[in-house]
């Protein structure tokens, strides 16, 4: 599994890393994003929402999502 | 940055939802009324009394234009002024029934942080908890608490993705035992989304409990529904002078002052009120009403250009809030990968003035409690909104730059 440290980077980079991540693992897999923004843990799951993929988990400042399409 | 081959043309400031540009009948009224305006109202003389007719008759002009009794309402020093005198006072009034404000979580930050002032007041001068970050945006402090709802200072009920009113959440959290006072937004400040003020208020009524409607972004532009028991406005959102705000208190509600004063139980600013500018406001609230009808359709099918345009030719974009339930004036949209602070930067090289409710553009760092409420992406925000000035011009050539302006910024970060 891919593990981004994307602590003490602020929005929107922990989710532009997340975005290049999930291209380049396969359909099925799991992405993990630690991030401590404010703005992280809405942004995370509203680029989930927006692009179908699937917020495994979310959790204080760690974040999984799994690549669907 | 790259030239887009888009002359930048006139500046156009598209942020009339902060402020709206100083209507004519304003300006007018304003040098006007400077010479009669300066001495104080409360003074027997001549001079005192000219200015005592002048405040009466702009509080009769505005009290015509809202529909209310011109003794129900008083000018504050700001529209926020207004807010914390209708939260704070309106709570006071009813201390005897309860302490706890129900609001939606959606409300302009002038309320929060009211709201944030009573849960600290009702603690005896410390804060109630210490839920963090929380504290910076004055969101209420008592989210997450394992306190019985009755018992907390402030109870927030949520919104659905496009930003309206949980109005099960809403019946259930004015129904509970102690509940002084409910705040709520005629219209999202943010997103645009018209909140269901009748039903809310039905739901208050039944309980009994006065509601507060916060129309800044409706007055002047919107009809508001009229059961509520307390309102707020502001001047400069509709085209008046900044620095005047305006409350509501109907007969038979109970407010009492939080601030130091002679009267506790008449709503009335502490000081000189600034008589120039109220008599501008009055007078430009009667010149905007008259044209509201038709301002709206206007301004309603621009906003639609802008929303369907920005769909069609910003890839990975959200226009959020209400398509068809909104105000007519205000459009807000999200662009992931995309700071909110370098897009404000951007747009305002090429000469447009836009809003934004990203982290990096707030005084806090933290991302907007609006767009956190509705689940919606949060960075890349930009709030547009409209008025009088605005022209198709305008908004084309604003819809003729953007996707350029988000595209760059997207590959300075490689994507």
């Amino acid at each position: 599994m891919i593990e981004l440290d994307c602590l003490g980077r602020r929005c929107p980079l922990p989710i532009i890393e997340l975005a290049k991540a999930v291209r380049t693992v396969e359909v099925g897999d799991v992405v993990r994003v630690l991030a401590d923004d404010p703005a992280a843990a809405n942004d995370i799951a509203a680029w989930c929402r927006m692009k179908g993929q699937e917020l495994v988990s979310a959790a204080d400042t760690a974040f999984e999502v799994r690549r669907i399409s | 940055m790259e030239d887009t081959g888009v002359p930048a043309g006139a500046a156009a400031y598209l942020d009339a939802a902060t402020a709206a540009p100083l209507h004519p009948v304003a300006r007018q009224a304003l040098l006007a009324a400077l010479d009669d305006g300066w001495p104080d109202p409360d003074r027997l003389y001549a001079s005192g009394r000219r200015a005592r007719r002048l405040l009466e008759a702009a509080q009769a002009a505005t009290a015509e234009s809202l529909g209310v009794r011109p003794d129900e309402l008083s000018f504050w020093p700001s529209g926020t002024a207004a807010v914390h005198a209708a939260i704070l006072g309106g709570l006071a009034g009813r201390e005897r029934a309860g302490h706890t404000l129900v609001h939606s979580a959606i409300e302009h930050s002038a309320v929060l942080h009211a709201a944030a002032r009573h849960a600290t007041a009702r603690v005896g001068g410390t804060p109630r908890s210490s839920s963090g970050p929380d504290d910076d945006a004055g969101v209420p402090l008592e989210r997450s608490s394992g306190t019985p709802p009755h018992n907390r200072p402030s109870v927030p009920v949520g919104v659905d993705l496009r930003g309206r009113l949980d109005l099960d959440a809403w019946r259930a959290a004015v129904a509970a035992p102690g509940v002084a006072l409910a705040s709520l937004i005629s219209a999202s400040h943010e997103v645009g989304t018209v909140q269901p003020v009748a039903a809310a208020a039905e739901a208050c009524a039944e309980a009994g409990v006065p509601l507060y409607v916060d129309a800044a972004q409706s007055v002047g532009r919107v009809p508001v529904p009229p059961q509520w028991s307390l309102l707020t406005a502001s001047a400069h959102k509709w085209g008046g002078p900044p620095g005047v705000g305006l409350l509501v208190v109907r007969k038979g509600t109970r407010w009492r002052s939080p601030y130091p004063g002679d009267d506790l139980y008449r709503p009335r600013a502490a000081g000189a009120p600034d008589l120039p500018a109220i008599v501008a406001a009055a007078a430009s609230l009667r010149a905007v009403l008259d044209a509201a009808a038709a301002e709206a359709v206007r301004l309603s099918a621009l906003v639609d250009r802008i929303r369907d345009t920005v769909s069609r030719t910003v890839p990975d974009v959200e226009v959020v809030g209400d398509p068809v339930d909104r105000l007519p004036h205000l459009v807000t949209f999200s662009c992931l990968y995309v700071d909110g602070e370098a897009l404000l930067h951007a747009l305002d090289r090429h000469g447009f003035a836009v809003s934004s409710g990203s982290s990096c553009t707030a005084s806090t760092l933290r991302p907007s409690h609006v767009l956190e409420a509705m689940g919606v992406l949060s960075h890349g925000n930009v709030r547009v909104s409209l008025h009088a000035g605005t022209t198709e011009a305008d908004v084309d050539r604003f819809l003729a730059v953007l996707p350029g302006v988000v595209a760059d910024l997207r590959t300075e970060v490689g994507l």
